[in-house]
């Protein structure tokens, strides 16, 4: 299965003698789902539209089955990749079915008229992207994930070793999104294509694909599976920004708060979980409580009212709802300070 | 899915009945009343009894009918091809300036000719009419070339057709000046042939008319293909194989020669190439051209004959020009187009 069916070599892309990204290499191995990342204006898009041929390169080869693709024509071209673009395409009276029916252009004759095995690869990719029932409506009624697939069945219908998407998941609400990229991955699955695509969804990309390319800032490509770049601490250094942490453990993007005041918690578990993210909200950090912290929160799993604050060691309030007791904790700390302030005046 | 196929098979031998009732109506109806049996007797090639009606059919009626069937056809076709090209359901031949180039390039001829060379034009009969149809044709390829050119260099749609009304501007202020130093004759030619009209062609020369113009629309068949990849937008277009700028110089070829040959012989007749795409597209819901070119032709062609019946109702002493029906029946169209698609879009 791991025969490379693209590479990219030592390519240099950009616009008119302006470069974006040098040196970039890599290779897409057959059967694999293959994520692009990069944070806006790396030259994502770019590179994509250089890998399809719609650009020509600044240097460097772009080979696929070891020809070209910017030596190829666009018929040849057109066997080997297929494309679903951020186009918004507006084609009047075009149904389903007819869109996906273009996508058997490169194999038709002159008047673009397909046969049986055509109408079957049709009706085959519709069905397998979930939108065969869809077939005799307009592109025009689609919703936007429905439309996508419509797209996606095109690229099937083409039948090519690579389709590339660019980022399909954009506008798309977030089960719309997590179906896209699931119908991608038993494409990669069931059918030994390669997909190549652009994403903004991190999360997703890390759980579902075989293979991520991270464009650096600087204009770097770094490659590997997405666990393998997590223990080489890859995304760091991608979404370098202040007021956002990436969590290498869960491999998700964390909202870096700033703590002003921390309290001190006795508990664990799923609602102790729950807490110290609404306390972060309000740039209250948690550490643990120790048995001489007379004022303290404990939280005591799967009780009537698992959240109670203690002061003294004396328990003053039970709350049930966390949004009603993170109420108690500021009050509470408020009456800390005073009480501070009020010793020291003392 | 039944239902569509029905309305799909049944529909073209509908509108060609449609089609040829509306001939026969062209051949039937007129000025002077001639008995239906007569009509058929003389298009058959029997003796009439009155060579008067004999006269005013072979003579009069049927050319004009056969002009009306290949320029409704032609105008039909390239305003399809224009649409799609530019991907404006407000292209046409006449909206793009070729028309007003057409107009420039016969202006030249017929106005300038008399000051250069001291000679009307229109004494030299087929050789005059030879120059004039040249002249459309050179001024109506002029600025398609300028208008392709444009459409490379800006892209965007709307600036295209800004740069094609501003062409008609142009060429309409170069046509005064013209017409100012021009002898009254060669004047008087010019507005009749701006007018418009199917009735300018002997039955011989009606017969060729409807060659040079049938033929050509009938082989836009075979850039149906490229026409429903061209929809899609290039980059589609072209990752399906198709070679876009060899396409588009084809359509602009195609789409611009049967404008420039409807032009030459029946002078600019307006709003037919821009409303008859939108009937095609309404009476089929399909965004394949090989059905669409089908529809154009027939529906050019219906539209056509019904302008030139309603030129000449029955107890009218004389005809209307033909342009001022066409606008009375192609403004309704296109408004009622505009608003469909306002209530589309919101």
């Amino acid at each position: 299965m791991n025969i490379s069916l693209l590479q990219i070599q030592n390519l240099i892309i950009g616009y008119g003698s302006k470069a974006i990204a040098d040196k970039l290499s890599a290779v897409i191995p057959s059967g694999e789902l293959i994520c692009l990342l990069g944070s806006n204006g790396t030259g994502k898009s770019t590179l994509i539209r250089s890998i399809c041929g719609f650009q020509p390169v600044l240097g460097g080869n772009v080979l696929i089955d070891k020809f070209d693709v910017h030596t190829l024509s666009e018929r040849e071209l057109s066997k080997q990749i297929s494309v679903v673009l951020t186009d918004r395409v507006v084609v009047p009276n075009a149904s389903v079915e007819e869109l996906v029916g273009y996508g058997r252009s490169p194999y038709t004759g002159m008047l673009g008229r397909m046969n049986t095995d055509d109408k079957a690869i049709v009706l085959n990719a519709m069905i397998e992207c979930g939108i065969v029932h869809k077939r005799d409506c307009l592109l025009t009624s689609l919703s936007d994930g429905e439309r996508q697939k419509a797209f996606i069945a095109k690229a099937l219908a083409q039948d090519t070793p690579l389709i590339i998407l660019d980022e399909p998941t954009a506008f798309l609400d977030l089960p719309a999104r997590v179906e896209i990229m699931q119908l991608l991955r038993n494409i990669a699955n069931t059918s030994g294509k390669s997909i190549l695509m652009s994403t903004h969804d991190l999360d997703l990309a890390l759980q579902l694909s075989d293979r991520l390319w991270l464009l650096q800032n600087g204009g770097s490509l770094i490659t590997g599976s997405p666990e393998d770049l997590l223990l080489r601490n890859a995304f760091q250094s991608m979404f370098q920004h202040k007021g956002i942490v990436f969590d290498n453990k869960t491999g998700l993007f964390k909202v870096k708060h700033t703590q002003s005041t921390q309290v001190a918690v006795k508990g664990h578990g799923f609602e102790y979980v729950l807490l110290r993210r609404a306390l972060a909200r309000k740039g209250i950090s948690i550490t643990k409580a120790y048995s001489y912290d007379s004022n303290r929160i404990e939280v005591i799993n799967d009780s009537k009212n698992p959240f109670s604050i203690y002061l003294d060691d004396e328990c003053i309030v039970s709350e049930e709802s966390i949004e009603a007791f993170i109420k108690q904790v500021l009050l509470m700390q408020k009456l800390l300070v005073e009480k501070k302030r009020s010793c020291f005046l003392s | 899915m039944r239902s569509i196929l029905l309305r799909k098979s049944i529909l073209i031998p509908v509108s060609i009945l449609f089609l040829l009732i509306l001939a026969a109506l062209n051949l039937a109806l007129g000025s002077v009343r001639i008995p239906i049996e007569e009509v058929v007797n003389i298009i058959l090639g029997n003796d009439s009894s009155n060579i008067i009606w004999e006269n005013i059919l072979l003579r009069t009626r049927l050319p004009q009918t056969i002009v009306a069937l290949g320029a409704g056809m032609a105008l039909g076709v390239a305003g399809l091809l224009m649409q799609t090209l530019f991907r404006n359901p407000l292209a046409g031949p006449s909206v793009l300036g070729i028309s007003s180039g057409s107009s420039l390039g016969v202006g030249f001829v017929l106005l300038l000719a008399g000051q250069v060379w001291g000679f009307s034009f229109s004494r030299l009969g087929i050789w005059g009419d030879l120059a004039v149809i040249i002249a459309s044709l050179g001024g109506a390829f002029a600025v398609l070339a300028l208008i392709l050119f444009i459409s490379n260099k800006i892209g965007g749609t709307l600036s295209v057709l800004i740069i094609g009304v501003m062409i008609g501007y142009l060429s309409n202020s170069i046509v005064g000046v013209l017409k100012f130093y021009s002898m009254e004759e060669d004047v008087h030619n010019y507005v009749i042939w701006g007018l418009g009209s199917f009735s300018r062609m002997s039955v011989d020369r009606a017969y060729l008319f409807a060659a040079i113009t049938i033929i050509p629309s009938i082989l836009a068949l075979f850039l149906s293909k490229s026409l429903n990849l061209m929809a899609l937008g290039d980059r589609y277009a072209s990752n399906l194989g198709l070679k876009i700028k060899r396409a588009r110089l084809l359509i602009i070829l195609c789409a611009g020669a049967l404008t420039a040959i409807v032009t030459a012989f029946c002078g600019p007749i307006i709003f037919i190439g821009m409303a008859v795409p939108h009937l095609a597209k309404l009476v089929s819901r399909t965004s394949n051209h090989l059905y669409l070119i089908c529809n154009a032709c027939i529906l050019g062609a219906a539209t056509a004959l019904l302008c030139n019946l309603l030129a000449r109702l029955p107890g009218m002493e004389s005809e209307l020009p033909i342009n001022s029906v066409t606008a009375f029946i192609g403004a309704p169209v296109v408004i009622s187009v505009i608003w469909k698609k306002r209530k589309e879009n919101f």
